[in-house]
C-alpha cells in the first residue's frame, strides 16, 4: 500500500512544531465534515509585502495520519521561509494533491510533501491532506489583511 | 427466536442474485462490502422489475387515461400495497417520498405549516409554537434532528433530547422531565446506524402518548434487518429508506396511522397532490396522494416491493436470524482485540448488526483505508451522527454493517484486515 509512507508515519507519530503558540497574527479553524477532523492553525508574520516572512505556524490536529502528517508537513517546510515561497508551495502541494496521481510532486518544491503523492490516487483522502493547507491560506490571507 | 440462520448453501444462492457481489476491487480483491447499513446491493429481482416497468408499463401515473397510464397507475398502487403489507399495514397509510430523510422533513414541515394555518391540516395536532417542545434523542441520524432542530427555529418552539448512556443505551433516567405534556413530538430512531442499539420503541410510544404527544419513529436500520409490524410497535408516524431495504435509490416510505394523516398539513405542493385548484387556492386531494407532489416515483415503487417479495420469500425473521448471528460473530473477534474499542452494546442483547469501533490511537479512516486495500469496505467518520460520537468522546469510528447477502467469511475477511491495523501504525500491542 503506497499511501502510508514511513515519512508519513513519522510525521503522523511527531508532528513538527505541533502545538497553538503566542504571539500569532490570524487563527483559522477548519473541519472536514465527512468525518469531522478539525484542524486549527495560527501564522505569526514578520514584515510586510514582499519581505514577508513565515515567522511560526503552530497548530492543533485532531484527525487521520493523512491530516496530522499533512499539517507537520507545513510547518516544516514554510516555517521561516518567505510568505512567497509558502504560497508556492502550497500551489504545488495543491497541484500534486488534485492531479489523481499524474503529479508526483517535487521534492525541491514541497520536501517531505512528496511522501503524500499517493492520497492523490484516492479521493475521498485528498480533502484530508489538504484541511491544514486550506487553514494556513486562510490565516496568511487574515494576517495580510490585517497589516494592509 | 427460532428461525435459523442461513446455511452456507442457501447464503451461496442468494450471493448469486446480487451481480455486484461477484466484482472484485483494489487490484482483484473479491468484494467484501460490509456498509450495507449505508445503502445495501440490489438483487436481479429488484433490477428486473424497474427495468419491466421502463419497458413495459412507462408512464406518468395517476394523470392521463391512455392504457400505459392505467397500467403504469396499477403497477404503482400494487406497489404500495406489496410495500403496506411488507410492514403490517394497510396502503392507504403508505406515502411514498424520495427517501426517509424527506419523510421526517415532510414531519417537521407538516407542523411547521400547521403552526401558521398553512398545508390544509385539521385540528390542532400538527401546530408547533413557542412554550411547546420537541424530544429526540442524543443518538439520532442527521436526518431525524436537523428537520427539528430548523422546525424549531421556525415556530419558536423547544428542542430537548434524551443522553445516551457511555454504553450506548438511551439514557431514561429524567425521562419524565423531558417528556411532559408540552412535548408535541417524541422523534427516536428504532435501531441506531452507528451502534445498533435496539430502543425500547413500544415503552417509549406509551410513555409519550400518555402526556400526548405524537411520535415518530426512523426506521431505516430495523425495517431492512428484522420483522417490524407497524400495529405492534405503537408509534404514530414512521420512516424507512428503499436503497437501504435491497430496493432502488430515490424512494423513501413515510407511514402513518390513517386520521393523523388525514389531520397532516401537506409539505411539497404543486401537481397530483390537488383536488380543485383556482387562481386563488387550492383544496387537496385524499391520503397518500395530497403528500404526494409531481409526478409519482412509480419504477422506483415497483422496485421496492420486488426487494419486499425478495425479503418476504426469505423470512425477515430468518434474515434477522443470519444477521444476529454475525454480529455475534463480530463482537466476539472484536472482543479478542484489547486494542479495540466497541461502541455501543457489546452482547447480542437489544442490538442489531452495526457494529462501530474505536482502536485506540489510530484514526477511523487510517483505519478504513487499512481495511480497503484488503477489499473490504467500511464506512469511517461519524456516520451522520455526530452529536453521538461527541457525547462518546469519539472523534469518529469505523462501522461495519450487514445484509441479508453478508457471509460470515466476511466476518472473518474484515477481522484479519484488522489485525494489519496495530502494526502498520506502530501500536504497541499486548501480546
Amino acid at each position: 500500500m503506497d499511501l502510508y509512507q514511513e515519512l508519513i508515519l513519522d510525521h503522523y507519530k511527531n508532528p513538527v512544531r505541533a502545538g497553538l503558540r503566542e504571539p500569532f497574527d490570524a487563527q483559522s479553524h477548519q473541519v472536514n465534515p465527512t468525518c469531522g477532523d478539525e484542524v486549527t492553525l495560527r501564522v505569526r508574520v514578520a514584515g510586510t509585502g514582499p519581505d514577508a516572512v513565515v515567522e511560526d505556524v503552530s497548530y492543533d490536529s485532531m484527525g487521520c495520519s493523512i491530516s496530522v502528517a499533512s499539517a507537520s508537513i507545513l510547518a516544516e517546510e514554510v516555517t521561516g521561509r518567505s510568505v512567497a515561497h509558502a504560497r508556492a508551495t502550497y500551489e504545488a502541494m495543491r497541484r500534486m494533491l488534485t492531479s489523481k496521481g499524474a503529479d508526483p510532486g517535487d521534492e525541491d518544491e514541497i520536501g517531505d510533501g512528496v511522501a503524500l503523492s499517493g492520497v492523490a490516487k484516492y479521493p475521498a483522502r485528498v480533502k484530508c491532506a489538504l484541511l491544514s493547507w486550506a487553514a494556513f491560506t486562510d490565516a496568511l490571507y487574515q494576517a495580510e489583511g490585517a497589516k494592509q | 427466536m427460532s428461525a435459523a440462520p442461513l446455511s452456507d448453501e442457501e447464503l451461496a444462492r442468494l450471493r448469486a442474485d446480487f451481480p455486484i457481489l461477484s466484482r472484485t476491487v483494489r487490484g482483484g480483491r473479491p468484494l467484501v462490502y460490509l456498509d450495507s447499513g449505508a445503502t445495501s446491493h440490489k438483487p436481479t429481482a429488484v433490477l428486473d422489475a424497474e427495468r419491466h416497468f421502463y419497458e413495459h408499463t412507462n408512464a406518468a401515473v395517476h394523470r392521463g387515461a391512455h392504457q400505459l397510464s392505467e397500467e403504469g397507475t396499477d403497477a404503482y398502487e400494487s406497489a404500495r400495497e406489496t410495500i403496506a403489507a411488507f410492514i403490517g399495514a394497510q396502503a392507504s397509510e403508505i406515502v411514498f417520498t424520495r427517501n426517509a430523510t424527506e419523510a421526517i422533513n415532510l414531519v417537521a414541515y407538516a407542523f411547521t405549516n400547521g403552526a401558521h394555518g398553512g398545508g390544509g391540516g385539521t385540528g390542532d395536532r400538527f401546530t408547533l409554537g413557542p412554550g411547546d417542545e420537541v424530544l429526540v434523542t442524543e443518538m439520532e441520524h442527521h436526518a431525524n434532528l436537523i428537520p427539528w432542530q430548523e422546525a424549531c427555529k421556525r415556530t419558536g418552539a423547544t428542542l430537548r433530547w434524551v443522553p445516551v448512556t457511555a454504553d450506548g443505551r438511551l439514557d431514561l433516567t429524567d425521562l419524565d422531565t423531558l417528556l411532559t405534556e408540552r412535548t408535541k413530538v417524541f422523534a427516536f430512531t428504532h435501531v441506531s446506524n452507528v451502534l445498533g442499539t435496539l430502543n425500547p420503541v413500544r415503552e417509549l410510544a406509551a410513555k409519550a402518548h400518555a402526556v400526548g404527544a405524537l411520535t415518530v419513529l426512523d426506521a431505516c436500520q430495523s425495517v431492512p434487518h428484522l420483522p417490524v409490524d407497524v400495529t405492534d410497535l405503537g408509534v404514530d408516524l414512521l420512516a424507512f429508506s428503499g436503497h437501504k431495504l435491497l430496493g432502488p435509490l430515490g424512494i423513501g416510505v413515510l407511514w402513518g396511522r390513517p386520521e393523523l394523516l388525514e389531520q397532516m398539513p401537506v409539505f411539497l405542493t404543486g401537481g397530483s397532490m390537488i383536488e380543485t385548484v383556482t387562481m386563488e387556492g387550492a383544496t387537496y386531494a385524499p391520503v397518500p396522494q395530497k403528500f404526494e407532489a409531481g409526478v409519482p416515483v412509480a419504477a422506483q415503487a415497483v422496485g421496492l416491493a420486488a426487494a419486499c417479495d425478495y425479503l418476504s420469500a426469505l423470512g425477515m425473521d430468518r434474515v434477522h436470524a443470519h444477521e444476529q448471528a454475525l454480529t455475534e460473530r463480530l463482537l466476539r473477534g472484536l472482543a479478542e482485540r484489547s486494542w479495540v474499542r466497541v461502541l455501543g452494546p457489546a452482547d447480542l442483547r437489544d442490538r442489531g448488526g452495526a457494529v462501530a469501533f474505536v482502536v485506540d490511537g489510530v484514526h477511523a479512516h487510517d483505519v478504513g483505508q487499512v481495511l480497503d486495500d484488503r477489499g473490504v469496505e467500511v464506512r469511517v467518520g461519524h456516520h451522520c451522527a455526530w452529536p453521538l460520537h461527541r457525547a462518546l468522546r469519539a472523534a469518529a469510528s469505523t462501522r461495519a454493517s450487514f445484509a441479508v447477502y453478508t457471509t460470515p467469511g466476511e466476518v472473518d475477511a474484515l477481522l484479519e484486515a484488522l489485525d494489519r491495523v496495530p502494526a502498520m501504525f506502530g501500536m504497541e500491542v499486548p501480546a
